[in-house]
């Protein structure tokens, strides 16, 4: 490893290192951004929740948005699964369901960036998620 | 790079080791490879969580999962369940003391919610062998500001402006002492660390050290550029193996990157550190006894001044921090001091780090505002007293501290508060006692310590400590007069008044406080020759009721020492003169026919 020659090469050095410990920056503080809970039980996995979950992860962090992208069990919501919910800073989250990689970007681009909702909402029939 | 999903963060502190932490670590990595998954989720060892009580502790990002007393075995449950499922293991989670229900995250626990992380931000959040963690993390950041746009003085009066207090216990403004060091003109100054910690119970100095190495290593090269220092010594005890070891990888790593040595961040500024070890005697954490002992002398007090500022570790001026002093200074540079003046009171500014024990229900290491109360630290944070008792008194400042108790309940926590209650900061143990604690007993277990620690070099403090616990003993052994409760208070203003450092200056405190809390219990001992928390064996007298008595002989049998006698289903008698107080009858009795008085 060279040595760090001044204060820049430090300042850049840590954004670099940055996304070693991001995950857990963010959630230091999770109200304060947009969180997203993916439902990833056997049933969810297999409707494409993974794929959906990774895809998710990959945009919103080249669209550069702040967002936590947490795996839960099962939502309660199985006859529309891949299912997620998504909760803006300070608002009540909002389920959506038989969510695909189209429907994930549309998601992204109304809902997440200017909360114009979307079609697929799911009644929020369920109790806690955790 | 791999974009990991999930991070397991396994604490990695001396308390969590003990119970396998290492372990776990290893059977977490190996399921995760065992599936597959080990690039999707990663095993981070950081260091103390605080929450000791109920370690070892396991926290899953990004859902603030908090698994508590986590077995290696449970490694494949936690990935299977949760890391694969999405399920969270419902037997490991936390279980609230007051409604027995589940906390799924850290964020709804009683114990973090009124928390200020300022020296322990990093601990438990960080891999402290691992510099690019604490590089993300803005280590070294503050210094890189310090060297490149700020000058000693600006840096002196900034710190100054924060309001920071040394918490090694005397609280003296930080600020002040590192302005009087810079202006003492010599060819060499030092720049000492005291990582003695030598209060019984008190972890706080080990944990940062152990957690965030990379903070105290900044903060005394910051030292270093304001008074003029290129030398930095570290005085840890020997038996902190832990903290030693990720010092040394802290420094080496720090050197490799050229952030420490010479011309750091090509300013041209030079800083080197090494580590000097204590024996672990409690008076080496007296600065001057410390920088004796660095200097292989003995580890003894002399008077000052001089104050190590003009003239300490080979006879050159030396700037002597606490651990957590030093690690709450860079993130003032980074923040500001506006910042770090606006929480806690009007002459304590920041956080402090206590350590809980005793008859509480969450042990552990907490970081809260100065100013917060005692009842908010041991009812909210520390979950309350043991086993639904009643709480007594807590000490505070160790076994140079006191006892504050009911009455105090609602006191803001700071520097002159806890002095003008009649105890001190001290470095930040918190010892909490409940009605079963005889407040006698507590004072001659303080004693018993200082008399065993005292250097020897004074003699109030070497004879007159060993008088105070003798009179105690006296007590506890129920032969003390009213005459001797007033020897007692003659004796420590004395001894406070003529001991030569701090040790014996402070080590009367423990008696006077709970003379002037608990002098019922005193006048009790000595005159009622009771005990009621029937802690002092020698006053529990074991009787038997006559009445209750069926004769059965059991008791007699099982008598150790033969105090017993009686007829056969004849009332049975306990010759108190011979009675040792084993307890042994009073077991055996079926008949509830024996009684403690
Ligand atoms: C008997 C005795 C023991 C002490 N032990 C410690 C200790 O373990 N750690 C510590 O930082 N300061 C200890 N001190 C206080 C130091 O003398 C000194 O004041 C302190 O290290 C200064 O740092 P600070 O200004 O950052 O608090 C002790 C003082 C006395 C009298
Ligand atoms: S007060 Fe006690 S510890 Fe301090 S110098 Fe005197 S004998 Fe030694």
């Amino acid at each position: 490893m060279n040595k760090i020659k001044n204060l820049a090469d430090l300042r850049k050095m840590k954004e670099d290192l940055q996304n070693k410990i991001q995950l857990r920056e963010k959630s230091d503080s999770p109200e304060a951004i947009i969180q997203i809970k993916v439902g990833m039980a056997t049933s969810g996995i297999a409707s494409g929740a993974k794929e959906v979950m990774n895809y998710l992860i990959e945009e919103l962090d080249k669209r550069n948005i702040d967002a936590l992208v947490l795996q839960v069990g099962d939502m309660g919501y199985c006859y529309a699964e891949p299912t997620i919910e998504v909760t803006r800073p300070g608002e009540e989250p909002v389920v959506f369901g038989y969510v695909d990689i189209t429907k994930a970007d549309e998601i992204i681009e109304k809902y997440i960036k200017n909360g114009e909702l979307v079609e697929g909402i799911l009644p929020a029939n369920y109790e806690s998620i955790d | 790079m791999i974009k990991y999903k999930m991070h397991l963060l396994v604490c990695g502190g001396t308390g969590c080791k003990a119970s396998k932490s290492d372990e776990i670590v290893a059977n977490l990595n190996a399921e995760l490879q065992a599936h597959g998954l080990e690039n999707e989720a990663k095993v981070v060892g950081t260091g103390c969580f605080g929450f000791c009580e109920q370690g070892p502790i396991v926290k899953v990002i990004p859902d603030n999962t908090f698994y508590t007393q986590v077995k290696p075995e449970d490694a494949k449950e936690i990935i299977e369940e949760h890391v694969i499922k999405g399920r969270k293991v419902e037997r490991l989670l936390y279980t609230d003391p007051k409604n027995r229900e589940h906390v799924t995250d850290s964020k709804h626990m009683g114990f973090y919610k009124k928390q200020i992380r300022i020296a322990l931000r990093n601990c438990g959040f960080l891999d402290p062998e691992n510099i690019d963690e604490s590089i993300a993390r803005e280590a070294y950041a503050a210094l890189g500001k310090a060297l490149t746009e700020m000058t000693p003085q600006q840096v002196i009066d900034e710190i100054k402006k924060s309001g920071l207090r040394g918490r090694g216990g005397g609280g003296f403004p930080t600020g002040l002492k590192w302005e009087f060091a810079a202006k003492n003109a010599a060819d060499q100054k030092y720049v000492v660390c005291n990582a003695d910690e030598g209060d019984p119970g008190a972890f706080m100095d080990r944990s940062v050290l152990e957690g965030d190495p990379h903070s105290v290593l900044e903060a005394m090269a910051i030292c270093g550029y304001c008074i003029g220092a290129d030398k930095g010594l570290i005085y840890i005890r020997a038996e902190y193996p832990l903290a030693i070891k990720r010092l040394k990888i802290a420094i080496a790593q720090a050197v490799e990157y050229g952030l420490l040595g010479k011309d750091i961040l090509g300013t041209g500024f030079n800083f080197e550190i090494e580590l000097r070890y204590g024996a672990g005697a409690f008076v080496c954490g007296e600065e001057t006894a410390l920088i004796h002992s660095m200097e292989g002398e003995r580890g003894e007090p002399t008077v000052k001044p001089p104050f190590p500022a003009e003239s300490g570790y080979l006879s050159k001026p030396t700037n002597v921090n606490n651990v957590e002093t030093f690690a709450s200074v860079p993130v003032i540079l980074l923040k500001g001091a506006e910042w770090f003046a606006s929480i806690g009171t009007e002459k304590s500014k920041g956080t402090k780090v206590f350590a809980l024990a005793g008859k509480i229900n969450n042990v552990g290491l907490i970081e809260v505002p100065m100013g917060i109360t005692l009842r908010e630290v041991i009812f909210e944070i520390g979950g309350g007293i043991k086993n639904g008792k009643k709480f007594k008194a807590v000490q505070t400042g160790g076994p140079s501290g006191g006892c504050l108790t009911e009455k105090d309940l609602d006191t803001p926590i700071d520097f002159d508060n806890l002095l003008a209650a009649g105890s001190m900061m001290g470095s930040g143990g918190m010892i909490v006692m409940d009605e079963d604690d005889c407040m006698v007993s507590i004072a001659k277990f303080f004693l018993e310590f200082t008399v065993e620690e005292s250097c020897g070099k004074c003699s109030p403090c070497r004879v007159g400590n060993k008088r105070l616990h003798e009179l105690l003993t006296k007590i506890t052994d129920g032969k003390g007069t009213l005459e001797d409760i007033d020897l007692l208070r003659n004796l420590s203003e004395v001894i406070k008044d003529t001991s030569l450092c701090g040790l014996g200056q402070s080590s009367p405190n423990p008696v006077l406080s709970t003379l002037n809390n608990f002098m019922d219990e005193y006048v009790e001992h000595v005159t009622d020759k009771k005990c009621r928390a029937g802690q002092c064996k020698a006053l529990k007298q074991y009787v038997i009721d006559a009445e209750a008595c069926v004769g059965c002989t059991a008791c007699a049998r099982v008598c150790p020492v033969n105090a017993i006698s009686g007829e056969r289903k004849m009332a049975h008698d306990i010759n108190q003169d011979i009675c040792i107080k084993c307890g042994a009858c009073y077991e055996k009795c079926k008949f509830s026919a024996i009684f403690i008085k």
